[in-house]
């Protein structure tokens, strides 16, 4: 919404300063984005200076100048005039200027060979005199300090441009923004003085609305002018016109648009001569095609309120016209259209046909179903004084009266919401300025809400309406109370926490990329789950849900390789998603880690990471979030995006049926398909929603603090077992045999070859043997030995390796 | 009696040479060894008449003992000696690197979610979530922003079907209503989340992080809210003043409306905030719609509160002086390392919110 000053003072009396009203349209919720002049064509035309002129290499009569126009660099310009010499003031415009003389729009060109960026101007050229012999020659003294400014003063009035919340259609309209100043204290609203126009007769062209269902307009207001002279506005109108930043037309499409940019009043003019007979406002058929002053052929659907002739569509009512009827500068007879429509109506039939106008735009926030007449009479008086014409008496079809709303409002309720209090005087006064009818009935008001105010229908919003006029300065800022209902964080979110920084805490980089994700990139690793296109994506590789965290982390890792970065961990805590309904998602930790481990180190001996890297990552996060390592139990199951035989997945107990963490290097055909150059890639996944909470509190799960003084004894075997046996079910065989005893199980080697059958390898341990009673004797440690081997080789077909 | 004299003295004279350790055990056998001088010394006591014996063995043992310490002494000095001399072969270049250590990083919005919820925690507020997939009802309609209502274009959504039921919450909005859905007043919640808009420029992305407050209870008016908005704004940016400016405007879920301005200067094209008189938009707030308590079946004659929608993006690029939104979800390794934080940084209100 853009207006001047002036034209907000042709509104309000007023004697508060520019900036004083600026200030207070903010204080009153109408948000002031900017007031600066608007630029203007006239901006390009600058102050330059000619450094040097040479010889064009290839046209006698041009020369190559290089011009100082206030910038860095100077530009070079082709010039023709026997004038342009070295150290010349002069006139520049660059390219995109249009010349005023001849309305030429200048454009980068090649004269001869040699590119030109701009024009240096003669008077004649910028209209300034007759003067065409050469190029303008400015005064030393006047403008040696001025390169590189404007040439022409830019004398458009500075505009203010207002963001209007979608709940104020009325303050799309300069009176509006001028009654909330008034209501403020900022002057006084001016009455719009009654215009007496004299009528012609009535109306001729018969107007009907029909009662289809769902009708979109239940008003229509028309006049007829005939006799008009359509022409160029005059230089007011045009002025006005302009300092929005918009085209003047004619003078008919021009006054049209002063009005709904004065009062918020939307208006249409039709070639009276072109309507075939009569206006019929109807719903649209299926398959109705007609032209829109878009220039668009528009198809329409079924019930989409239009305003039609005998022979079809004219225009989408409220929306925009259509060519068929539009008025041009020889048009002589005019019909004047204030209508109004449901903003429903509008609302759906621009969103099918994705039209937005500067009227669909009013309409659809709520017109003032009362301005019908105001906004014919005023356009009307206009276009008569500037176009001459005779006025036709109004004709106003209707097919619903306009419902005059009235609520109830009681008075505490202001203070009861806004925390302080005003007088009831003061309360009624602001009611009346916005234009309310007001009735005190005791400590009630009764209350008549203005036409145009169509975002007002309860008490909350009167509270509203007092408050922000009263000025939101005036509510109290009350210390909080520190006074706790809940626990700030539940077990879930507490786990969420912890998590996060313990991952971080092993030299992962936090990262946090989009839900969404290349749907390429997210079959990779979508396993079972449902794909979830998004209708709308910001892009064609933006177009899924992510399935998985590891799409946007392998991404971004190949990003972070290819930009030279080598040994990367990066991981995210976020969501993936299951399905598309709410709810449907689950919280992961995904880590991925690519890369070699001390590369490049003086004293350690780099190596790639592995999979044993990723189970540390995974394994140790769990046990710091509280998991107990004895019961942890890994399984070799993992998706199909991991290395099938370097991953494994993670129960939280042995009997537990889903895991909650894989971890495993990363498939090899999906490292190869995304071009993901490393030595090796590595991740794993943490399911926090099946981290079930299955323990106490820390302080009721600390066991008692026991512990044995008596001499640790250490004893080694190494265990000849089928190759596929799983070292994890040699620990716990051996760890069960007595727990009493056996403090733990360490391997420290596994070797396969030499020596060893081909289906079978050799596990290496050291198990440490501790009574908590007494030092055991040899005799006691030689029976725990032949326990354990015997054990072993029972449960395990192993063989104690000699 | 002059025997043993002139044995500590002939000893005392020799350990004081410059000797090594063999030369040492050499005199410490010639002293205690099995024919030892001392040792022979203590054999012959028996043969002693018993009153010379008392103040012979006395002096014998007083002797023993000092000759004992001397050899103890000089065994020590050589051993330390030894330990210093090759101490000296032993010398490395400590200017050499140490050995790797990869220090992890915390992603800086993970860190504004930390402050802001350490912050809520002191007045009383707990934190709730809602899922990111949402339907029309709990993003639009439940909020007072039925379907014709034109403060839908100004979200502009991402759908997951045609029929536009399913959609990416918009705004961490729908949690107000899953939480009151849920329980019972009194209310007193954040809601930190992924927000999602189809909009992508500059200081726009399709993602963003928005924290949602809600305060709902008997008597909760705008100067509570107020006092909130102060108490947060001034604890996060930690400083004692904020200049803070409520302005009216308009949410379809709150009525009265506000946006809330804070103050900020320039200093060496670095944005100052509390102080300048340059205002700066960080958030959203009003006093919950009726219609919206209505949607969630609670009684309106009872109960009342504020709400408000902060972002949390803005709110991490202003504290820690982060200029391009889109940057917080490019991951360039080089930009998680230089905005991120160290893990053990958790920002608690009683260690203080940042270092």
């Amino acid at each position: 919404m853009k207006f001047t000053i002036d034209w907000l003072k042709e509104h309000l009396d007023t004697k508060f300063k520019d900036n004083q009203i600026i200030e207070k349209l903010t204080d009153v919720g109408l948000e002031v984005e900017s007031f600066e002049k608007v630029s203007s064509e006239l901006d390009n035309f600058k102050v330059a200076k000619i450094i040097n002129a040479e010889q064009h290499p290839n046209a006698d009569k041009l020369k190559v100048c290089d011009v100082d126009i206030g910038e860095q660099n100077t530009v070079k310009v082709v010039c023709g005039a026997p004038n342009a010499k070295k150290d010349l003031l002069t006139v520049y415009a660059g390219p995109g200027s249009v010349i005023p003389k001849n309305n030429m729009k200048l454009t980068v060109s090649k004269i001869r060979g040699v590119t030109s960026y701009g024009m240096l101007c003669s008077e004649s050229e910028l209209n300034l005199s007759d003067e065409s012999d050469g190029i303008t020659e400015l005064k030393l003294n006047k403008y040696s300090d001025k390169v590189g400014k404007n040439f022409f003063k830019n004398n458009t009035e500075k505009v203010i441009d207002l963001s209007i919340t979608p709940n104020r259609p009325d303050c799309l309209g300069v009176r509006g923004v001028a009654r909330d100043l008034a209501a403020a204290g900022v002057g006084k609203l001016k009455i719009i003085s009654n215009m007496k126009i004299k009528n012609s007769g009535p109306q001729k062209i018969t107007v009907s609305i029909t009662k289809d269902k769902n009708q979109g307009c239940t008003i229509f207001g028309s006049c007829l002018i005939k006799d008009v002279t359509n022409k160029e506005s005059p230089k007011w109108l045009k002025d006005k016109i302009i300092s929005l930043g918009q085209k003047p037309i004619s003078a008919i499409v021009d006054i049209t648009n002063y009005v709904m940019l004065d009062l918020n009043r939307p208006l249409h003019a039709y070639d009276a001569d072109k309507i075939d007979k009569e206006i019929i406002v109807r719903n649209s058929k299926k398959g109705e095609t007609f032209e829109a002053l878009d220039n668009k052929e528009y198809k329409l659907d079924n019930d989409m309120c239009v305003i039609s002739d005998k022979s079809g569509v004219l225009g989408l009512g409220g929306i925009i016209g259509g060519t068929r009827s539009g008025t041009e500068f020889n048009t002589k007879n005019i019909l004047l259209e204030s209508a109004y429509f449901l903003p429903k109506s509008i609302r759906k039939t621009s969103k099918l046909l994705n039209i937005d106008t500067d009227a669909k735009f009013r309409f659809e926030r709520g017109i003032d179903p009362q301005s019908i007449e105001i906004g014919l009479e005023k356009a009307a008086q206009l276009i008569t004084k500037i176009c001459g014409g005779k006025v036709s008496k109004f004709d106003i079809q209707s097919i619903r009266k306009v419902k005059k709303n009235k609520i109830k409002f009681k008075i505490s309720l202001f203070e009861k919401i806004a925390g302080f209090k005003i007088k009831d005087k003061e309360v009624i006064n602001i009611l009346i300025d916005l234009g309310f009818k007001v009735t005190k009935k005791k400590s009630e008001l009764e209350l008549t809400i203005p036409t145009w105010r169509p975002d007002i229908s309860q008490p909350i919003d009167i509270v509203e309406e007092i408050v922000r006029i009263k000025g939101y300065n005036n509510i109290e800022t009350l210390e909080p109370e520190k006074n706790r209902i809940k626990d700030t964080l539940n077990k879930q979110q507490k786990l969420f926490h912890f998590l996060q920084r313990s991952v971080a805490s092993k030299g992962y980089f936090e990262t946090v990329t989009w839900s969404f994700t290349d749907s390429k990139i997210n079959n990779l690793f979508r396993e079972n789950y449902k794909e979830i296109k998004i209708v709308n994506p910001i892009s064609s590789d933006l177009d899924v849900l992510r399935n998985s965290i590891f799409p946007n982390l392998a991404f971004y890792i190949k990003k972070n390789l290819d930009r030279g970065f080598k040994d990367i961990s990066l991981y995210e805590i976020g969501p993936i998603f299951k399905d598309n309904n709410p709810g449907e998602q689950l919280t992961l930790i995904g880590g991925i880690k690519s890369g070699k481990i001390s590369r490049l180190n003086w004293n350690e001996k780099n190596r790639s990471v592995d999979v044993f890297d990723a189970k540390k990552d995974t394994i140790q996060t769990l046990i710091e979030a509280g998991y107990d390592r004895h019961n942890l139990f890994i399984r070799e199951k993992s998706p199909s995006y991991y290395h099938p035989g370097k991953s494994g997945s993670v129960y939280l107990d042995k009997d537990d049926i889903d895991p909650v963490a894989y971890f495993g290097e990363i498939h090899p055909n999906i490292i190869k398909k995304l071009d993901i150059k490393t030595e090796a890639l590595v991740g794993f996944e943490i399911y926090l929603d099946y981290l079930k909470d299955k323990k106490l509190k820390l302080k009721d799960s600390k066991s008692k603090f026991q512990f044995s003084d008596y001499q640790k004894s250490d004893r080694d075997f190494a265990f000849v077992v089928d190759k596929n046996f799983k070292a994890q079910d040699l620990i716990e065989i051996i760890s069960s045999i007595d727990q009493s005893l056996i403090k733990s199980v360490k391997i420290f080697d596994v070797y396969e070859g030499e020596n060893i059958p081909k289906d079978k390898k050799s596990i290496a341990l050291n198990v440490t043997i501790q009574s908590s009673e007494k030092t055991l004797e040899e005799s006691d440690l030689e029976k725990i030995n032949k326990l354990i081997i015997s054990t072993v080789e029972t449960k395990s077909g192993a063989k104690i390796r000699s | 009696m002059s025997d043993i004299k002139k044995i500590k003295h002939e000893f005392l004279h020799k350990l004081n040479a410059d000797l090594n350790i063999e030369s040492i055990n050499q005199i410490k056998s010639e002293l205690f060894g099995k024919n030892g001088k001392i040792s022979n010394l203590f054999k012959n006591l028996g043969s002693l008449p018993t009153e010379e014996r008392k103040k012979f063995a006395s002096d014998l043992n007083f002797i023993k003992d000092e000759l004992q310490e001397k050899i103890n002494k000089k065994i020590q000095e050589i051993e330390i000696k030894e330990i210093n001399s090759k101490l000296d072969n032993e010398k490395v270049d400590v200017t050499l690197p140490e050995r790797d250590i990869v220090q992890g990083k915390i992603h800086p919005v993970s860190q504004v979610i930390d402050e802001i919820s350490s912050i809520f925690s002191e007045i009383g507020f707990s934190v709730e979530e809602g899922p990111d997939v949402e339907n029309e009802h709990y993003n639009f309609t439940a909020l007072n922003t039925p379907d014709n209502h034109p403060a839908r274009d100004m979200h502009d959504t991402f759908y997951l079907d045609d029929k536009k039921e399913l959609l990416l919450r918009t705004h961490t909005s729908p949690v107000q209503v899953r939480t009151m859905l849920k329980g019972k007043p009194p209310f007193k919640i954040i809601a930190p989340g992924r927000t999602y808009r189809s909009d992508s420029d500059q200081t726009h992305a399709p993602m963003f992080h928005q924290v949602e407050g809600l305060h709902i209870d008997k008597n909760v008016n705008m100067g509570h809210l107020k006092g909130c908005l102060n108490y947060f704004i001034k604890s996060f940016f930690e400083v004692d003043k904020i200049k803070m400016r409520f302005r009216p405007s308009h949410f379809p879920f709150t009525e009265p409306s506000a946006e809330v301005d804070i103050g900020y200067e320039l200093k060496d094209g670095k944005i100052v905030i509390g102080e300048g008189d340059k205002w700066l938009e960080i958030l959203g707030c009003g006093m919950v719609h009726p219609n919206v308590l209505k949607n969630v079946k609670i009684n309106t004659d009872k109960y009342q509160g504020y709400a408000f929608g902060i972002g949390i993006d803005r709110l991490a690029m202003l504290k820690y002086g982060i200029n391009d939104l889109r940057a917080f979800f490019e991951t360039d390794y080089r930009w998680l390392n230089h905005f991120g934080f160290d893990p053990l940084d958790v920002p608690s209100n009683y260690r203080g919110l940042s270092r």
